[in-house]
Order: C-alpha cells, then sequence, then structure tokens
C-alpha cells in the first residue's frame, strides 16, 4: 500500500484513475447491455423462405413499411424488430392494419402459418431481433401461476386489469383482454411491446418469470368463475349496474304484482 | 283486561294466547297495530326492500364474522387456490380466501352479503328518490326525511368499512385514495391520517378498526335509525297518493293485519329468494383476482363499490391545472410549508357536500319559498310540482355525471371512444347538466300538466275517426270519466308569490331572496281545471267540437 500511496501524487495519477474508472463502468455497461442484447432467430430460415416471405411483404405491407422495410410517414420501419414482432402483429390479425387509428385492432388472420413464418423469417433477416420464443418458454406445465400472478399484478394489471380482462388508456388507446390469447403471442408482446405496451426484456421479467405469467393467465383461465357469471370481470362497475337493472328490475316487477293483487 | 268477568278460553291454543296475553298485553298492541292502513303502490315498497336488504346483511354478516379474522398479521397463504399459493398476504385476506373457497358455503355467504350490500343502498336511494319526487318529506315528515338521509350516509359508512375489509388489491386501492383524501385536508390531514392508519399508510391497525366499526358502531346506529324511522312512520300514517276519496284525513288501503302482514311478510321471502338467486349465480367482488394488497400495484379498472362511485368519478373529472393556474398550492407558514391539494380536497368533498346539504335542508328550503307550513299526507305527482321536478332531476343529473365518471375507463373500451374524450364530455355535462335537466324537466312537467287540462276538458282522444256529412275528418273525443278525472283536476296550486312587507310595511332582503326563488320556480304554472271552465268546455263541446281554447295562465 505504501508503494501504491507514493504514486498518488505521480502527474499521470488523475488519469490512471479516470482510465480505470471509465474501463470499470464500460465493462459493467457491456455485460448489463448483453442481458439485453437482441437475440439473433435461432432457427434457421431457409433463403427460400425469406425470398418468399419478401414477396408477401412486398405485397402486402410495403405501402407504409417501405420496399425495403425502411419506413415511412405510414409505418414504422421493420428493422431490428425481429421476427416475434411479425408473428405477434401478424398472427393475432392486428398486421396487416386495417385502417390508421389509435391502435391496431385484432381481425380475422390474413396469412396462413408457413405465410406468418416466411413473413416473420425475412423481417428478422433485416436485422437482429427478438425471435419467436422455444416451446420450453410456453410450457405451462413448468410455470409457477402463484408467482406468476405477482409479477403480472407488479408489471401488467395497472393496464390489463387484475382479472386481465383489459382497461382503457389514453385517446383511445386501450389494453387488450388476454382471455383467449394464445401462449406464443403474450410471449411475444411482452418481448416486442407491440402498439402502446412497453418492452418487457429479460433482465425485466426473465423468461422464466414470462413463463410464469403465461401459466397464470393459462391456470385463471381455465379455474373459471368461482361464484358464478363474472359479468365481464370489470369489477364493481359491472357489479353496480347490474343490480340497478337487473336486481332492481326483478324486484320492482315483484313490487308492481305484489301491490297490484286484489287482496 | 278491563272487563270484569275473567274470560276462559276453550281450546289449549287458546288458553296459551290468553295465558300470554293476560300477562303482556299482546292484543292491544296487535289491535292498535294490526289495523294500521297501508297504501297500495309498488313504489312505497323500496323502503321495505332496503329494510330486508338489511336483514338480510345481518344474517350473512353474522355468519361471516364466525369465520372473518381482522388481523393484518403476515402470513403465507396456503389454502385451495392454486394461483395464490405461497404468496404472502394479511390474515384478512386469507380467512377471506378461506371463507371463499374452503368453508363450506363461505362463497355463497359471502356473495349474499355483499350483493344485499348493494340492493340495500340502492333501495334506500330509489326510495328517496320517491319520497323526494312525490313531496313526502313536508310537514310532519321533514324530520323522518333528515333521519332517512343519515340512514343514507350510515348505509355508505358501512358499505365503505366492509368494501375495505378482505385488504385484496382492490379495496386497499380504495384506502389509499381516502387516505389521499384525509391528508388533502390543510395542516391537520397528515394527523388524521396517521391517527386513522396508526402510522403511516397502510399500517397494521386499519383492518381491525374499521372491522370494529363494521360490524358494530355502524350497524348499531343503522338499527337505531331505522327504528327512530319506522316510530315516525306509525306516528305519521303512511302517505298516499292522490285519488277519489282520498284526502288529507284519511289512509285509504288495506290494514296491516291480515293483508300487510302477509303481503309484506311474502315480499321478505321474495327479496330473500332475489339475492339468493343473483349470489347463487353471479359473482362478485372476485378478491381473488385482486390478490393481496400491496402499496405498489393499481389495476385497471379500479373502482370502489357504486355508492362511492360518484366521489371517484368527481377526482376523475377534476384537472389537476386550470389554464396555467396549478390547483396544488405551497403556502408557507411559520412553521413550514403546507400544501393544499385542491384538485383532490375539492372534488373529493365539495360535490358530495352540496348533494347532502341541499337534499338535508330541502324541506325547509321549499317551506320558505312556497310559504307552505301545512300538513300535507296526500303525495304530489311529480307533473304538478314542475320546480321540485326539475330541481331533483338537475341533482341526479348531477349525480349520474359524477358516477359516470367513475366508469370513463370502461365507457371508453366499451364504446370505442377516448378517454380523454369522455372525461371532457362528462365534465362540461357536470357543469351545464343540471341548468339543462332543470329547464327540461320543467318543461316537461309543464306539458303534462296542459296535456292533463286538455284530456279534461276535451276528453280523451278515442281514436275513431268520424267524417262529417260534408266530407271533413275529425276524431272523436271521449269524455273520461268523473274518478279519472278527479285525479286530474285536482292537485296543489302552487303560484308566484310576490315578496311580502312585514309588519311594519318593509320588505326584507331576505323576502326579495325568496320571491326571486319563488319567480323562478312559480312565473310558469298551468292552474288546475276550474269547475266552472269544465263546465263551460262541456258546453262548448256539443256545439262546436273540439275547438281549443287557451285558458292557460302564463
Amino acid at each position: 500500500m505504501k508503494a501504491l500511496s507514493k504514486k498518488r501524487r505521480h502527474p499521470l495519477a488523475a488519469v490512471a484513475l479516470l482510465l480505470f474508472g471509465l474501463l470499470v463502468t464500460g465493462s459493467l455497461y457491456a455485460a448489463a447491455g448483453s442481458i439485453n442484447e437482441a437475440k439473433a432467430a435461432t432457427t434457421t430460415a431457409s433463403a427460400a423462405d425469406i425470398e418468399e416471405g419478401q414477396k408477401l411483404f412486398v405485397a402486402n405491407c410495403a405501402t407504409c413499411h417501405g420496399l425495403n422495410a425502411e419506413g415511412s410517414d405510414a409505418g414504422p420501419t421493420l428493422i431490428g424488430v425481429g421476427a416475434a414482432s411479425v408473428d405477434f402483429q401478424v398472427g393475432t390479425g392486428r398486421m396487416p392494419m386495417q385502417m390508421q387509428g389509435p391502435q391496431a385492432q385484432i381481425k380475422p388472420v390474413q396469412f396462413d402459418d408457413e405465410q406468418i413464418s416466411q413473413l416473420s423469417a425475412y423481417v428478422a433477416s433485416l436485422g437482429a431481433g427478438p425471435s419467436i420464443p422455444d416451446e420450453e418458454w410456453l410450457d405451462t406445465s413448468k410455470g409457477d401461476a402463484a408467482h406468476g400472478g405477482t409479477v403480472f399484478r407488479v408489471n401488467c394489471a395497472m393496464c390489463h386489469n387484475a382479472a386481465a380482462s383489459g382497461g382503457a388508456l389514453t385517446r383511445g388507446k386501450f389494453a387488450p383482454t388476454l382471455h383467449g390469447v394464445s401462449e406464443k403471442h403474450i410471449y411475444e408482446a411482452m418481448v416486442t411491446g407491440p402498439q402502446n405496451m412497453p418492452v418487457f426484456n429479460d433482465s425485466n421479467i426473465t423468461p422464466e418469470e414470462k413463463r410464469d405469467v403465461i401459466t397464470f393467465l393459462k391456470t385463471i383461465e381455465a379455474n373459471g368463475t368461482a361464484g358464478g357469471a363474472a359479468l365481464g370481470g370489470l369489477g364493481p362497475v359491472a357489479e353496480g349496474l347490474f343490480v340497478w337493472t337487473a336486481g332492481l328490475g326483478i324486484i320492482i316487477g315483484f313490487a308492481v304484482w305484489l301491490t297490484a293483487r286484489p287482496s | 283486561m278491563s272487563s270484569t268477568t275473567e274470560y276462559t278460553p276453550k281450546t289449549s291454543t287458546g288458553r296459551i294466547a290468553n295465558f300470554v296475553d293476560s300477562r303482556v298485553g299482546g292484543s292491544a298492541m296487535v289491535k292498535e297495530f294490526g289495523r294500521k292502513i297501508f297504501p297500495d303502490h309498488w313504489s312505497f315498497m323500496f323502503g321495505e326492500v332496503a329494510l330486508y336488504t338489511f336483514v338480510l346483511l345481518l344474517l350473512s354478516g353474522t355468519f361471516l364474522t364466525f369465520f372473518f379474522d381482522p388481523s393484518m398479521t403476515h402470513v403465507t397463504y396456503n389454502g385451495s387456490y392454486v394461483p395464490l399459493k405461497g404468496i404472502g398476504m394479511s390474515v384478512a385476506m386469507q380467512s377471506t380466501m378461506d371463507i371463499s373457497f374452503d368453508v363450506r358455503g363461505g362463497l355463497f355467504m359471502r356473495q349474499v352479503h355483499h350483493w344485499s350490500a348493494l340492493l340495500f343502498v340502492a333501495s334506500v336511494s330509489v326510495h328517496m328518490l320517491r319520497v323526494f319526487f312525490t313531496g313526502a318529506f313536508r310537514r310532519p315528515r321533514e324530520l323522518n326525511w333528515v333521519v332517512g338521509g343519515v340512514l343514507l350516509i350510515l348505509a355508505l359508512a358501512a358499505g365503505f368499512t366492509g368494501y375495505s375489509l378482505p385488504d385484496d388489491l382492490l379495496s386497499g386501492n380504495g384506502l389509499r385514495i381516502i387516505d389521499g383524501v384525509i391528508k388533502a385536508i390543510p395542516i391537520v390531514g397528515t394527523y388524521i391520517s396517521m391517527f386513522f392508519f396508526g402510522g403511516e399508510f397502510p399500517g397494521i391497525h386499519v383492518i381491525p378498526r374499521l372491522y370494529s366499526l363494521h360490524i358494530m358502531i355502524v350497524p348499531a346506529m343503522i338499527i337505531l335509525m331505522i327504528v327512530i324511522h319506522l316510530f315516525m312512520v306509525v306516528t305519521h300514517k303512511h302517505t298516499q297518493y292522490p285519488g277519489p276519496g282520498r284526502t288529507n284525513t284519511n289512509v285509504v288501503g288495506f290494514p296491516v293485519g291480515p293483508v300487510y302482514a302477509a303481503k309484506a311478510g311474502g315480499f321478505f321471502f321474495i327479496i330473500f329468494g332475489i339475492v339468493a338467486f343473483i349470489s347463487g349465480f353471479f359473482q362478485i367482488n372476485a378478491i381473488w383476482n385482486y390478490g393481496p394488497y400491496d402499496p405498489s400495484p393499481v389495476s385497471a379498472g379500479t373502482q370502489p363499490d357504486w355508492y362511492i362511485g360518484f366521489v371517484d368519478g368527481a377526482l376523475r373529472l377534476m384537472p389537476g391545472y386550470l389554464g396555467n393556474l396549478p390547483l396544488e398550492w405551497v403556502i408557507p407558514f411559520p412553521w413550514g410549508d403546507n400544501t393544499l391539494v385542491l384538485s383532490v380536497l375539492l372534488p373529493a368533498l365539495v360535490p358530495a357536500g352540496i348533494l347532502f346539504a341541499v337534499m338535508f335542508a330541502w324541506p325547509w328550503i321549499e317551506r320558505w319559498v312556497t310559504k307552505d307550513n301545512r300538513e300535507h299526507h296526500v303525495l304530489d305527482r311529480p307533473r304538478n310540482a314542475p320546480f321540485r321536478t326539475g330541481v331533483g332531476m338537475a341533482g341526479v343529473v348531477w349525480y349520474c355525471t359524477m358516477w359516470a365518471a367513475a366508469s370513463s375507463d370502461l365507457i371508453a373500451t366499451h364504446f370505442l371512444v377516448s378517454l380523454n374524450d369522455v372525461t371532457y364530455w362528462l365534465r362540461t355535462l357536470f357543469i351545464v347538466g343540471p341548468f339543462i335537466a332543470f329547464f327540461v324537466t320543467r318543461r316537461i312537467c309543464l306539458s303534462l300538466q296542459r296535456k292533463d287540462r286538455e284530456i279534461v276538458l276535451h276528453g280523451r282522444e278515442a281514436g275513431i275517426i268520424q267524417m262529417s256529412p260534408e266530407g271533413g275528418f275529425s276524431e272523436k273525443h271521449e269524455e273520461i270519466d268523473v274518478y279519472k278525472r278527479y285525479l286530474l283536476t285536482n292537485f296543489e296550486d302552487r303560484m308566484y308569490i310576490p315578496a311580502q312587507p312585514d309588519a311594519a310595511g318593509h320588505i326584507s332582503r331576505k323576502e326579495k331572496r325568496r320571491a326571486k326563488f319563488s319567480k323562478l320556480f312559480f312565473e310558469d304554472r298551468v292552474a288546475p281545471v276550474t269547475p266552472k271552465e269544465l263546465e263551460e268546455a262541456h258546453g262548448h263541446h256539443e256545439v262546436e267540437g273540439a275547438q281549443h281554447s287557451d285558458s292557460i295562465e302564463k
């Protein structure tokens, strides 16, 4: 330590210290950043798929996204969005978009599975992005529903509702219900952040936790609603509306009957 | 009992009855109460609905207390509901989960309790609306109207304290809002909050405290108020709708024994059945979806039960800025800065304050404006009191605007409109809605009164088209029968009373103000048909047919 303390007044000590600090923060950042790094498609698509995908893209998507997916005033660039994004947007029927609006609406899916995978392969070939998840992360038998529920309530419920019934966002945007959404699409939505949804990358919510969330959603879907019809799972508003319409309606009906009877 | 010869019954039932009667004097009570007359009308039944749902609340609530534990001690859930297994929660939440999934019939009883709570407040509200719009609060029933208003507030208190007990995410968010409102009270707010929660929110004391209020204090006060309320109903006798033979000095209807006892008793079981049916088939407050309370998450669609909705809606409507003027002020005091959060304080307290203040004061306001201090036992048809019906509808529209604002997010998603636009429209409606409602309602009432006049004077449209020998067509008008005519012609004729000088010949400023109100309310009015007009009209008919004579006073 004595040698070090002798050298601390060396003219280059400050420079050395600065370099050391930069090196540490830089390597820490690099290490942290690599967790968030977009993973290239693991499934190697054949060149023929990519070529078919390009044809489909030019015919169906290029109007808004540009001939080379570089984007235009009407739509964002798709370079680097990854296969997962295409699989989600096209696979749920949101893309090709029916019309411009606050948010792409779900509609009947326009392409078959092969075409969707070709489109995904083409977009994935343009730049690295999140890939379609492995089956391993979609297997709800390996997930923990209770932990998934906690993750869901902390990260998802503020928009999608605690019962996953969906909710409103500003200016006509909304978080859709998650009932009936496939495991794959839920996962893809989390990694790509479609529409107004934030991206939940693997350092925010690990793949295991994503699987737990999916398990939670599938569990409450499979469990059904204890205690009777859930009235949309919308909470007190639906309950209040029900009491004021059906509840009081029936009661008024009986009251009219009771007081109209000749005694 | 005053008879000199002892009555000896022949049957054993009679002997038991006589034994009891000669000791507690039940027959005098039955004789008095059993001959009480109640008029028959479906709209008179809402008070009963409120009473019966309250009985249901007591019954189901007692069941729930056997299994509910209000402690906020932290435990790990290990019950039957898989998606919460191993999750930390309070004992209150855990015992509610156990009631829902592990106690036989527990979920049903929970749902009976919650559905009856919603119905209880709803029927109290509808009952009060009926009393208001028919003018049943007038002398001698002003105090009973106030007692009813207190019952409504107690019902809200009972509902809110109960809603918070399961300590789930939804109710916790509701408590957080209450905490925010309390803290918005200048200077003392933070102290009251700390006192109420026993420290910083949420603490570990609030659920047991709310439980004490919910199962003891509030229900005891409700029962006391119900007793006073019913006692006054018996003292005042029931009001009745106007009609032939119904006057201020009689009550036309059926006696309690045997008719009303049977009807009311039967109605209790009907209400019981309806609530049981709803509770058996419709889920309410699925706390397992919301999960245990944790101050960090807030779910979309977080709303209070319907009766607190109007306060939540007012909070949602309130802007944080008016133009460039912030509504959060930091006021420097000698002891440091205090924050005055008007954007929370105003919406949370002012609309509810105005609604309840006007509601409580209305019998006196109306008496002051109309100078009508007589006893009224015959009700008004709402159209025959256009000013009151107008004011009532203004209140209803104002309330409903705030109420709707509490579900602004669901309106946006379900009607595919922008949440922002919903808020802007409701803000506009919040300000102009009551005025529009007052004028439109009053116009509708006046038109209905004119229609009544028309029917009395020219008969009802028979739907028979006649062709005259000249070839002209006209609709035959049939004269209505005397009973119907009685209903249409016999009503209170309130009119504008100009400012009156007092004994010294001086017109006070207060009296001038009263006259202004009187003018606003009664300037436009439709007078009831007088016998003379009726006679003229009928003579008229025979000669010329339906020619309209505009005898409406302006």
